[in-house]
C-alpha cells in the first residue's frame, strides 16, 4: 500500500513540476518564450496544467482515500448503493458533469477563445511579409517587401532577397560516422547555413507553402507551427521581442530527412537589420553580375562541388553512387553523360538541365531553389566529376537563357 | 429467433483435431481464443519494432538504421498495435464473452466470425512483408509514412505504401464482419428477460464500438483507396496540381481515426466496472449513466476529427468548434469517472492483479483523458502538436488505456477460460513492473515535446539526450517485462491451481454461472435472467 501511494504522489509531484508557478525552471516546459503569441501560449498552457493536475489531484486523493479504508483486508463491508430518487440527489450526482462544463467553456474556454483569435491575426498591423517554403529538405526564405505600415515605421525594405537555408551540420556526423560534437554556436543538427533574418518587433506575416509534401515551419520559442502545403498558401505571424538567435526543426514528417531541415532565424535591433539587409541585397548583385559573366570549368567545378555536396548528396550519395532503388546513381548515369543541348541549341526534354531544372518524382525542381550560377556548377560538377568524365561545360548564361 | 436456438450437442464435441479445428472452427470459443493468440503475437512484433526504434532514440546520433528504416518502423509499429493488436484483443473478448454473458449459445453468424479471424493474419504478413522484399532488393521495405499516410509523401512512396493500403483494407473488412456480428448477436440472442438496458457493461461497449466501426470503417477505406488511385491511375483527389487539396486527406482519414480511438477504448470502458464491481464486492454505480455516456461519447467522437491537424490551417470558426466539441467529450467521461470510483467507493476491495491493473489504468487513462483536455486548446496545440508531447498523451491512452486495461481482463477472466488460475505473485509483479517502466518510458517524453522536440524524427539535437535516455531505458524493462505476461499465460493454460465456477468472491453475471473452462457448447439450457 505504501509503494502505491509513494508511486501516486510522485505523479503529482510530476504533474506540478509542469508549471512554472511551483518550479520555476524552464527545462520542464515551454522553452522561453519571444513572441506575444509564445507568451500567450505559455500562460494558456500552464493555467490549464494548473486546472488538471488540481482535477487530478482532487480525483486521486478521494480515490486513494477509498482504496485505503473500503478494503477487505481492513475489514470493511461494501455498502450498496442505492440509484438518486430526489432532487437533491440527482443534483449532486450532477456535480461533476457541472464542474467540467465550467471549467471546459468558461475557464479554459474564454481564454482559448482570445489565444485563437490572436494567433489566426495574421494581416493587422503586419509590418511586412516573408513567404516560407519547404521542401525536401530545406526551407527557402523570401522577402515579399514591407506593408504601408512597415515603410512608415522607417522598416528597411528587404523585397527581393531570397535564400535556401540548409543544415549544416556535417555530414559524417549526420550519417552516424563519428559521433556529434557538442557546440554550442552550432548545435547538432540545429544549425544551419543562411539563417532566416528578421527585425526585432515588427509584426511579420508568413505566407507558408511547400514545393513537394507537407512541412511544419516551428520555432518553440515563438509559438506559431503552420504546416506548409504545397499548392496553397497557408499564414501564420510572429513578432520577436528579444534579439537573439532561436532555433526549430521542421515538425511534420516529410521523408528521410525530415529530421534535418531545422529552422534559424535571428532576430536582429533595427539598425543591424539595416546593414544585413544592405549586405544581402549588394550579395545578390553580384551573383547576378556572375551569371553573365563567363566561367572557367575548374571555377564551375570547385563551385559546383559545394553546392552537390550541401544539395544533392543526401540523396545521390557524396561519392554519386545514390541509394538505389529510390535515389539513383549519378556516376555513370544516362542523364549525366547524354547530351543536355540539341542541334537548335534548345536543352533536350529529359536531359541533365531538364531534370536539374524542372525535377521528377522524387527529384525536387531546382529551379526555385538554386540561382543560374548553381545550377551551372552544379550540372558541370556531376558531368566531369563523380567519376563522370563527359568533358562538356554549361554556362550560368545558358541555364539564365533555359529558364525563359 | 433468438430465444429458440438451444444447442444439440452432447458434452463431447464432435469437431475436427489438430489444423483443420482451427481453420474450420466457427465455435466462438475457438475463434475468440485466435484472435487473442494472433493479438499477443502482434503485440510482440509491434513491441520489438518500437525497442528498435528507442534503442535508435537512446543516445544522439546515428547508430544501428538509416533514416528511412526509421520511418518504416513507426509507421508499421502504429498499424500494427492499433489494428493487429488492440482491436483483435478487443474482438477476442467480445468472441469469448459476449455470448457468455448474454446467455446465449454462440455467436450468431459463425461462419462469418471464421473468415472474419482469417483475414488478420494475411492483412498482417501485408504490412510485413515489404520488410523482407528490401532485403532481397524488392522495393525500399515498407510505408514510410508514419500510421497516417498523409499525402503527398505517401504518393511518393514507394510498394510499401500499397502492401499497407491493402492491408488496411483487409482488416477495414474484417472489423466491419465481426462488428456486424457482434450488432447481430446482440439484438437476436439475448437470454429470455435480458432487456437491452440489461445487458452488461462489455456488451454495451461493444455495441457502440461496432455501430462506430461499421460508420467509419468505409471512410478510412474510400480515403486510402483514393490514395491508390491517386498512386497509379492518375487522379488527383490530394494533389493541388490537379484541383485536390492534401489536407482533404487528413478531414477522410480523422473523421475514422478519431472515432477509432474509442473504438479502441470502449470495450476496455465496458470491462473496466464489470471487474470494479467484482473486487468492490458490490454492483456497479450508475449503470444507465453509463450507458447514456457511451452514446454520448460515440456521438461526440465523429464530430471532433480536426482537432488532430489544427495547425494545417482551418478557418477560425472552424478552430472553435473543433475545439469546443473536443473539450465537451470529457462531460460524458467525467461521468464515467465518477461512476467507477463511486463503485469503489464504501465497497469491499481486494486487490488482485485484476483489480491492480483496473486502479491503475483509471489513473494512467485519467492523465490521458487530462492532457487529451489540454490538447484541444487550438493555441497550445500549435506547441503540442507533433511534439513528442503528444507521443505521451496518446499512449496514455492508448496503451494504459488500452493495453493494460486489455491486460486487466485478460486476468480477469484467464481462469473462466482455461480454468485454472494464474500465478497471482507474477501477475502483480508484471503489473508493477509494467506500471512503473510505463510512466518512467513517456513521463519524459512529456518534457521532451514541451522543450520542443517534434516526433518521428530518428535523430535528436542534443538537448534532448538525458530525457530519451531514460525513456528508452524504462522502454525496454516495459518491453522484456511483458515476457512475465506471456509466460503467465502459457503456464496458465498448460495447468494450474483449478478455478471454481465463480472463480472471483464477488463476481456476478451469467458467464460465472458456467463451469471454468465453459463447455466447447455452452448453455445447453437457456439460462432466464430476471
Amino acid at each position: 500500500m505504501l509503494k502505491q501511494a509513494i508511486k501516486k504522489l510522485s505523479f503529482c509531484l510530476l504533474f506540478l513540476l509542469t508549471s512554472p508557478q511551483v518550479f520555476a525552471d524552464y527545462s520542464w516546459n515551454f522553452p522561453e518564450p519571444v513572441t506575444p503569441m509564445a507568451l500567450d501560449t505559455l500562460h494558456v498552457h500552464n493555467k490549464f496544467m494548473v486546472i488538471v493536475a488540481v482535477i487530478f489531484i482532487v480525483v486521486l486523493a478521494i480515490m486513494i482515500y477509498s482504496l485505503i479504508k473500503h478494503r477487505k483486508s481492513a475489514g470493511h463491508k461494501a455498502v450498496a448503493d442505492k440509484a438518486p430518487s430526489t432532487a437533491t440527489e440527482i443534483f449532486w450526482t450532477l456535480i461533476p458533469f457541472a464542474i467540467l462544463l465550467l471549467i471546459d467553456f468558461v475557464i479554459m474556454g474564454i481564454p482559448a477563445y482570445h489565444s485563437v483569435v490572436m494567433m489566426e491575426d495574421t494581416r493587422n498591423e503586419s509590418d511586412m511579409v516573408i513567404k516560407v517554403t519547404g521542401s525536401q529538405w530545406r526551407w527557402q526564405y523570401e522577402y515579399m517587401g514591407n506593408t504601408d505600415k512597415g515603410s512608415q515605421a522607417g522598416l528597411e525594405d528587404a523585397k527581393g532577397i531570397k535564400f535556401v537555408s540548409n543544415l549544416s551540420t556535417p555530414q559524417d556526423q549526420v550519417e552516424g560516422k563519428v559521433a556529434p560534437v557538442n557546440d554550442p554556436e552550432k548545435p547538432y543538427l540545429l544549425d544551419v547555413d543562411n539563417r532566416l533574418v528578421l527585425p526585432v518587433g515588427a509584426k511579420v506575416r508568413i505566407l507558408m507553402t511547400s514545393s513537394d509534401v507537407l512541412h511544419n515551419w516551428w520555432v518553440p520559442q515563438f509559438g506559431s507551427s503552420r504546416v506548409a502545403v504545397p499548392g496553397f498558401i497557408r499564414e501564420t505571424w510572429v513578432q520577436v521581442d528579444r534579439p537573439g538567435t532561436y532555433r526549430g526543426q521542421c515538425k511534420e514528417l516529410c521523408g528521410k530527412g525530415h529530421g534535418y531541415m531545422p529552422v534559424v532565424v535571428d532576430a536582429l535591433p533595427k539598425e543591424e537589420y539595416k546593414t544585413w539587409v544592405a549586405a544581402k541585397q549588394a550579395e545578390i548583385a553580384k551573383a547576378a553580375a556572375g551569371s553573365e559573366k563567363e566561367w572557367s570549368k575548374e571555377d564551375l567545378i570547385a563551385e559546383g562541388k559545394a553546392v552537390y555536396e550541401k544539395n544533392c548528396a543526401v540523396c545521390h550519395q557524396v561519392t554519386g553512387a545514390g541509394l538505389p532503388p529510390a535515389f539513383p546513381a549519378l556516376t555513370g548515369s544516362k542523364i549525366a553523360t547524354s547530351p543536355i543541348f540539341g542541334a537548335d541549341g534548345k536543352y533536350l526534354p529529359d536531359s541533365h538541365l531538364d531534370r536539374v531544372l524542372n525535377g521528377i518524382r522524387m527529384m525536387p525542381a531546382w529551379k526555385g531553389n538554386l540561382n543560374d550560377t548553381e545550377i551551372a556548377a552544379v550540372i558541370t560538377y556531376e558531368r566531369n566529376g563523380l567519376g563522370n568524365n563527359v568533358g562538356d561545360v554549361i554556362q550560368p548564361s545558358q541555364v539564365k537563357a533555359a529558364r525563359q | 429467433m433468438s430465444t429458440t436456438t438451444v444447442a444439440h450437442h452432447d458434452e463431447h464435441a464432435d469437431h475436427p483435431t489438430g489444423i483443420m479445428r482451427w481453420l474450420t472452427t466457427t465455435n466462438h470459443k475457438d475463434i475468440g481464443t485466435m484472435y487473442l493468440t494472433f493479438s499477443l503475437i502482434m503485440f510482440l512484433v509491434g513491441g520489438s519494432m518500437i525497442l528498435g526504434i528507442r534503442a535508435e532514440l537512446f543516445q544522439p546520433g546515428l547508430q544501428l538504421m538509416k533514416p528511412d528504416f526509421f520511418n518504416q518502423l513507426i509507421g508499421v509499429h502504429a498499424l500494427i498495435m492499433i489494428f493487429a493488436a488492440l482491436m483483435p484483443a478487443a474482438t477476442g473478448f467480445a468472441n469469448w464473452m459476449i455470448p457468455l454473458q448474454i446467455g446465449a449459445p454462440d455467436m450468431a453468424l459463425p461462419r462469418l466470425n471464421n473468415w472474419g479471424f482469417w483475414l488478420l493474419p494475411p492483412s498482417a504478413i501485408l504490412l510485413t512483408l515489404p520488410f523482407t522484399l528490401a532485403l532481397f532488393g524488392i522495393g525500399d521495405g515498407a510505408l514510410a509514412t508514419g500510421w497516417t499516410f498523409y499525402p503527398p509523401l505517401s504518393i511518393q512512396g514507394g510498394i510499401g505504401v500499397d502492401f499497407a493500403i491493402f492491408a488496411v483494407h483487409l482488416l477495414g473488412i474484417s472489423s466491419v464482419l465481426g462488428s456486424i456480428n457482434i450488432i447481430v448477436t446482440l439484438f437476436n440472442m439475448r437470454a429470455p428477460g435480458m432487456t437491452l438496458m440489461k445487458m452488461p457493461m462489455f456488451a454495451w461497449g461493444w455495441l457502440i464500438t461496432a455501430f462506430l466501426l461499421i460508420a467509419t470503417i468505409p471512410v478510412l477505406a474510400g480515403a486510402v483507396t483514393m490514395l491508390l488511385t491517386d498512386r497509379h491511375f492518375g487522379t488527383h483527389f490530394f494533389s493541388a496540381a490537379g484541383g485536390g487539396d492534401p489536407i482533404l486527406f487528413q478531414h477522410l482519414f480523422w473523421f475514422f481515426g478519431h472515432p477509432e480511438v474509442y473504438i479502441l477504448l470502449l470495450p476496455v470502458w465496458g470491462f473496466i466496472p464489470q471487474i470494479l464491481q467484482t473486487f468492490s464486492r458490490k454492483p456497479m454505480y450508475g449503470y444507465k449513466a453509463q450507458v447514456y455516456s457511451f452514446w454520448g461519447i460515440g456521438a461526440l467522437s465523429v464530430v471532433v476529427w480536426a482537432h488532430h491537424f489544427f495547425t494545417a490551417g482551418l478557418p477560425v470558426p472552424a478552430l472553435l468548434y473543433f475545439m469546443y466539441s473536443t473539450m465537451a467529450i470529457s462531460l460524458p467521461l467525467a461521468v464515467l469517472f465518477f461512476c467507477w470510483i463511486k463503485t469503489m467507493w464504501r465497497g469491499s476491495m481486494s486487490f488482485e492483479t485484476p483489480m491492480l491493473f483496473t486502479v491503475g489504468w483509471i489513473i494512467l487513462f485519467g492523465i490521458g483523458g487530462l492532457t487529451g483536455l489540454v490538447l484541444a486548446d487550438v493555441a497550445a496545440d500549435a506547441q503540442y502538436h507533433n511534439s513528442y508531447f503528444v507521443v505521451a498523451h496518446f499512449h496514455y491512452t492508448l496503451f494504459a488505456g488500452g493495453i493494460m486495461g486489455i491486460m486487466a481482463g485478460v486476468y480477469y477472466w484467464l481462469p473462466k477460460m482455461t480454468g485454472h488460475m494464474y500465478n497471482e505473485k507474477l501477475g502483480k509483479l508484471h503489473f508493477w513492473l509494467t506500471a512503473i517502466s510505463f510512466n518512467l518510458t513517456f513521463i519524459p517524453q512529456f518534457f521532451l515535446g514541451l522543450a520542443g522536440m517534434p516526433r518521428r524524427i530518428p535523430d535528436y539535437a542534443l538537448q534532448f539526450a538525458e530525457f530519451n535516455m531514460i525513456s528508452s531505458i524504462a522502454a525496454f524493462v516495459l518491453g522484456l517485462s511483458q515476457l512475465i505476461f506471456v509466460y503467465n499465460i502459457i503456464s496458465t493454460i498448460k495447468g494450474g491451481k483449478k478455478a471454481t465456477d465463480q472463480v472471483w468472491e464477488g463476481a456476478q453475471g451469467l458467464e460465472w454461472t458456467l463451469p471454468s473452462p465453459p463447455p466447447y457448447h455452452s448453455f445447453t439450457e437457456q439460462p432466464v435472467v430476471k
